[in-house]
This record gives structure tokens, C-alpha cells and sequence, in this order.
């Protein structure tokens, strides 16, 4: 009994005495963590914990902590308020728009990869690049500019062919529209850059091998280049999910005005107006964490989706 | 076996040709807004200035160079990405360094400690209350400390770090008697200096563009980053910038909406032209940031 009791105990001693050695001999590896750790820890941990103002009533000299509970009283009263249904539609509705056009990226890496290497393909490639370099606000800026019913060169060009100006900006129909496709413009070259990538590791061997069975370059493309950066495509689209409820509220922000609200309100911007300008803090703080509660639920079920179907998957 | 089938020819034409309009419809809003920055108003709203600049004049730079408000916040900005930046290098490196090295215990569970923040996060209003109880309201912290560093880059970091930084190199400065501290900034640092370019440029180029964190955390006017003046020119549209002419109220209105015009594209050209000339120089860096942080694990 005795033997084996001290057996027992033996691995787990050796194994604190190896803990203790480790930071002994490498205890400036551990200095190195800590400010990562003391950022992470106050600017991401303690506001996560600071979540549970969403099921209190918020009250300023009391603070998070002090604040009485309500448990689920300002969910209750988003889920039954008239905007409810707005915010979650126009949400849905604005990263559906997005999503549909993710391929876009992905088509123009596919058409750079057919150029054979030269000035026009550099030049092509920093181009396309050059709009993510411009801040949101300039951008819904030159929005503004372009689009402006009477000296917008949009609208000039429509008048001139006989057209009638159309109210881009204050239009709720046009909202969604405008929104997405300036996003497209800006994002579009930087997003190709990992498919480029992804598309430089398929062998030639493979392309030489179609070559001699007759292959076209149309279906070299669809035969061998698409399956091939597969995963990575896969990979990027579940990412895209799991921000799918954040739309690029920034940009939102900026576009909202009173007459596009109708479509332009989503569940973000409401937490902005609400929560910041409103000073309601825990409704705000509710609204919010539905929000990423959406998100997670998202990006879990297409990671289990993609795993089962595809084998390449976050996790 | 070299033959080139007229398949292929025409491939390649349509190829290009797709290529050359994606082109177009990406560079030719710039263009236009950089030559109607410096062409005569008047030859702007009437569509005689399409493409390259009519009747030269500067007179929107010099209004936009004369406004003290515009090169506080360029000053305001260039202070806030210097600092942000190099207090995002002093926060990321040396943990990104030490999660690099297999002496280190509990990895997994420290980099699963970072990217879980990716996963989920407390929100906008729970982090406005820390920021807040932090007595860092209306400062320059609340601008450079809320997002000082990602998970996703202490992730790249930490492959750079695997992948070129030998073992052995470690090792043997370990014999020669140096220390972890020692080690890391005489020996990882100036091996590391395009990761330290490719993270710096990341971040800068993303606290230069910023003007959300601005707008809630800041009131001081005098405080307020370029981004934040650029909105209320571009897309409130209530600063009135001052006349360096004015007094005599001699211009109509509709000379002062056509410099109001003017203005917007000489301060869309001001703020965005130091990242433009820029990048192509050090693209082949945003590139290699891009493609480390693809590496999967």
C-alpha cells in the first residue's frame, strides 16, 4: 500500500519541481507576456465579463458591478419592440448582399493568374490594390461626391442620356446597393491577394498533364485551379461568417441619414445610437450581445458544416 | 508541343480585356477626383473636366492649407500612429517572440487565451465603460490603447518567428552565457525587421484611417484626428472653412458652393495621398503580412 501511495505522488512532484524549474530558467521568456496578457486581460476580459450590464439596470455612480440585476428585461423588450424586426432584417439583409459577391475576389485572382508574369500584371495588381489604402471616410466621401443628385457625375451622365436623377443617397431602396458595391470597389484587389497566393502553389506538373490531354484553359481553370485552392476559399468563407453580423457598421454609420434609415438602421449602429448617444447602456449592452450571439451561433454551425463536407475547416 | 491554339489566343484577349474595365472602374475615380482637385470649378460642373484637369488652379489646396483645423488633426494623426504604432511593436514582438519558444509552457492555452478575443468579445459598450472608468476619455490613449494589438497578429508574429529564427541560434547564445532579455533584442530583433515592417505598416496604415474610436472617445476638437475633421468636410458637410479672402462678403453663394467643391477634392487628395504614393513601394510587405497570416497551423 505504502509503495505505491509514494508511486503514485512521485510524477506529480517531479512534475511541480519541473514547473518550478522551467520558470526559474525562463522567466524573462514570461516577462515578455505580460503586456500582452495585461491588455488582453483589462481591454478584452474584464469588458467581456462587463457583459453582464445587459442583464442589469445600469446605473452610473453604482458602476457594472454595483448595478441591480434585471435578468432578462432588456432582451424581452428588444425582442418585442417595433424595430426588432427592421434592425434584424435590414442586418441579415445588407451581410446576405455581401456574401453573395464574395466569389468576386476570387474571380479576379483567377483572371491575374492567367497573365503571364510582366509589367502589366505588377501594375494590375497595385492598382487594384490602391482603394483599400483609402479611409472609410473618404471613401463614402468620394461616395458622396459622385453620387450627388445634380452635380454628381453619376447622376450627369444620367440626365445627359436622357434619364432622370435618381437620389442615391437618400433613397432607402438604393441604400444596399450603393453600400455593397462601393465595398466592392474598395476591397476587391486586397481580398484576391490570398487566392494569387494560394493559385501560385498548384504544380505546372498538373497544368502540363491537362495541356497534353487536350484541355482547354477554361477547363484547366475549373478542373484544376478551383479544386486546388478549395480549402483556402472554404477557410475565408467561414471567417466571412463569423463577422456576419458586423457589416462594416463603421461605413453604415457614415451613409446613415434620416431619409435612408428605413433600410440603412441595422443592429450596430442601433447600439451606437442607443447605448452611446442615448446613454441607454444596458439595453445597448443586450442588443449588442444578441448580436455576437448570432455570430458565434454562425460561425460554429458553418465550421461544423464545412468539416463534415469539405475537410477544411477553422477547427 | 508549342503551338498556341486560337483557343487559347482568344482566351487570352477576353482575359485581358475583362482585366483592362476592372481597371478602369477601380483607377478612374481617383483620377478624377485628382484632377478635379486642381481644374476650375465651373469646367468641373459642367462635364468639361472628365478625365485630366482644365484650367489649372490650386486655389482648393491653398483653401485647404489654410484651415488650422486640418493640419492640427494631420498633426493630431501622425502623433497618434507614431505612438500607437510603436506601443503595438513593444506589446506584440516580445510575446509573440516568447510564444515562439518551445521552453515556454502552456502555449496552446496562452495563444487559445488571445484568440478566443477573436471569437467573442464584450462589445461596444462594455469596452466604452472600461475605456471610460479608465480615466481615458478625450486622451490620445483612448485612441492608441482600446485596439493595441490582435490576436490574428500576435498569430503571424509568432509563425515568423518559428519559421526563420533558427533554433540553434537561440541555443548557442544561451551557452555563451546571454539572457532571454538579451538574446531577444540583440540577436531576434535585427534578424526580424521585415515582420517588424510587415505588423508596424499593418497597424499604422489602420490608426492613420480610423475615425470610429475618435468619434466616441474624443470632445476636445483639438484633439481630433484628420479622419474626424475630414467627416465633418466630407460627409456632415457643417464646417465652413474660412474665407483667407473673406471680409468683404464679395463672393456669391454659388461661388462658395463651388469652392465648397473644390475644397472636398483638395482634402480627399491631402489625406490620402501619402499611403498612396507609399504602398507601391512597400507592397511586397503588406503582401508578405497577408500570407504569413494564411498559414494555417
Amino acid at each position: 500500500m505504502r509503495a505505491t501511495k509514494s508511486e503514485a505522488s512521485l510524477p506529480n512532484q517531479s512534475r511541480t519541481y519541473t514547473v518550478k524549474k522551467n520558470l526559474l530558467r525562463n522567466w524573462q521568456l514570461y516577462v515578455f507576456l505580460v503586456p500582452a496578457l495585461a491588455y488582453f486581460i483589462i481591454l478584452h476580459y474584464v469588458p467581456m465579463y462587463g457583459v453582464q450590464i445587459a442583464f442589469k439596470n445600469f446605473i452610473a455612480t453604482e458602476g457594472i458591478w454595483g448595478s441591480p440585476w434585471t435578468g432578462f428585461d432588456h432582451f424581452t423588450r428588444f425582442f418585442d419592440s417595433y424595430y426588432f424586426w427592421r434592425l434584424l432584417k435590414n442586418t441579415l439583409l445588407l451581410s446576405a448582399y455581401q456574401l453573395i459577391l464574395f466569389p468576386l475576389p476570387i474571380i479576379l485572382a483567377l483572371s491575374l493568374n492567367e497573365l503571364r508574369t510582366g509589367a502589366f500584371k505588377k501594375w494590375a495588381q497595385t492598382l487594384t490594390y490602391a482603394p483599400h489604402f483609402i479611409s472609410v471616410v473618404v471613401v463614402v466621401g468620394m461616395i458622396v461626391i459622385f453620387l450627388d443628385p445634380t452635380t454628381g457625375l453619376v447622376n450627369r451622365i444620367i440626365v445627359a442620356l436622357g434619364g432622370e436623377s435618381i437620389p442615391f443617397l437618400t433613397s432607402p431602396d438604393w441604400f444596399r446597393h450603393v453600400f455593397t458595391w462601393s465595398g466592392v470597389w474598395q476591397t476587391l484587389g486586397w481580398s484576391s491577394i490570398i487566392y494569387l497566393a494560394a493559385l501560385s502553389a498548384v504544380s505546372p506538373e498538373l497544368h502540363e498533364a491537362a495541356k497534353v490531354d487536350g484541355a482547354t484553359r477554361l477547363q484547366r481553370i475549373t478542373h484544376i485551379n478551383i479544386p486546388s485552392i478549395l480549402p483556402t476559399i472554404v477557410v475565408l468563407f467561414i471567417l466571412n461568417i463569423g463577422s456576419f453580423m458586423t457589416v462594416g457598421f463603421e461605413k453604415v454609420l457614415l451613409m446613415q441619414n434620416n431619409l435612408n434609415m428605413s433600410t440603412s438602421d441595422v443592429i450596430q449602429t442601433f447600439v451606437y445610437q442607443t447605448g452611446l448617444l442615448e446613454g441607454q447602456y444596458s439595453f445597448a449592452a443586450a442588443i449588442g450581445l444578441f448580436d455576437s450571439a448570432i455570430n458565434i451561433t454562425l460561425l460554429v454551425i458553418f465550421n461544423y458544416l464545412a468539416r463534415k463536407t469539405t475537410d477544411s475547416s477553422l477547427w | 508541343m508549342k503551338r498556341v491554339s486560337l483557343s487559347d489566343k482568344s482566351f487570352d484577349l477576353l482575359n485581358t480585356l475583362f482585366l483592362l474595365i476592372i481597371l478602369v472602374l477601380i483607377v478612374y475615380p481617383l483620377v478624377f477626383v485628382l484632377s478635379a482637385s486642381i481644374s476650375d470649378p465651373t469646367a468641373v460642373s459642367s462635364g468639361e473636366m472628365w478625365l485630366w484637369p482644365v484650367d489649372i488652379t490650386f486655389e482648393g489646396y491653398q483653401r485647404v492649407f489654410a484651415e488650422a483645423s486640418i493640419w492640427r488633426g494631420y498633426g493630431n494623426t501622425i502623433l497618434y500612429t507614431l505612438v500607437g504604432t510603436a506601443i503595438h511593436l513593444f506589446v506584440l514582438l516580445p510575446c509573440a517572440y516568447a510564444l515562439s519558444r518551445k521552453e515556454l509552457m502552456a502555449k496552446k492555452a496562452i495563444l487559445w487565451f488571445f484568440l478566443f478575443t477573436m471569437l467573442f468579445n464584450g462589445g461596444l459598450i462594455p469596452t466604452y465603460l472600461i475605456v471610460k472608468s479608465l480615466g481615458m476619455l478625450d486622451t490620445m490613449w483612448a485612441i492608441v490603447i482600446p485596439n493595441v494589438v490582435g490576436a490574428w497578429s500576435i498569430l503571424v508574429a509568432r509563425t515568423f518567428f518559428q519559421q526563420s529564427i533558427p533554433d540553434q541560434l537561440v541555443e548557442a547564445s544561451k551557452i555563451d552565457g546571454a539572457s532571454d532579455f538579451y538574446i531577444f533584442i540583440r540577436v531576434i530583433l535585427p534578424l526580424s525587421l521585415p515582420i517588424i515592417a510587415v505588423m508596424a505598416l499593418f497597424h499604422a496604415v489602420g490608426l492613420w484611417n480610423q475615425y470610429f474610436n475618435a468619434l466616441i472617445y474624443l470632445s476636445d476638437r483639438d484633439k481630433f484626428p484628420l479622419q474626424l475633421i475630414l467627416r465633418e468636410i466630407l460627409v456632415v458637410n457643417q464646417m465652413q472653412l474660412n474665407d483667407p479672402t473673406a471680409g468683404g462678403g464679395a463672393e456669391s453663394l454659388v461661388d462658395q458652393v463651388k469652392t465648397a467643391g473644390l475644397i472636398k477634392y483638395a482634402v480627399i487628395i491631402v489625406s490620402s495621398l501619402p499611403l498612396l504614393l507609399v504602398y507601391p513601394f512597400i507592397q511586397r510587405y503588406f503582401v508578405q503580412g497577408v500570407l504569413i497570416g494564411s498559414i494555417k497551423e
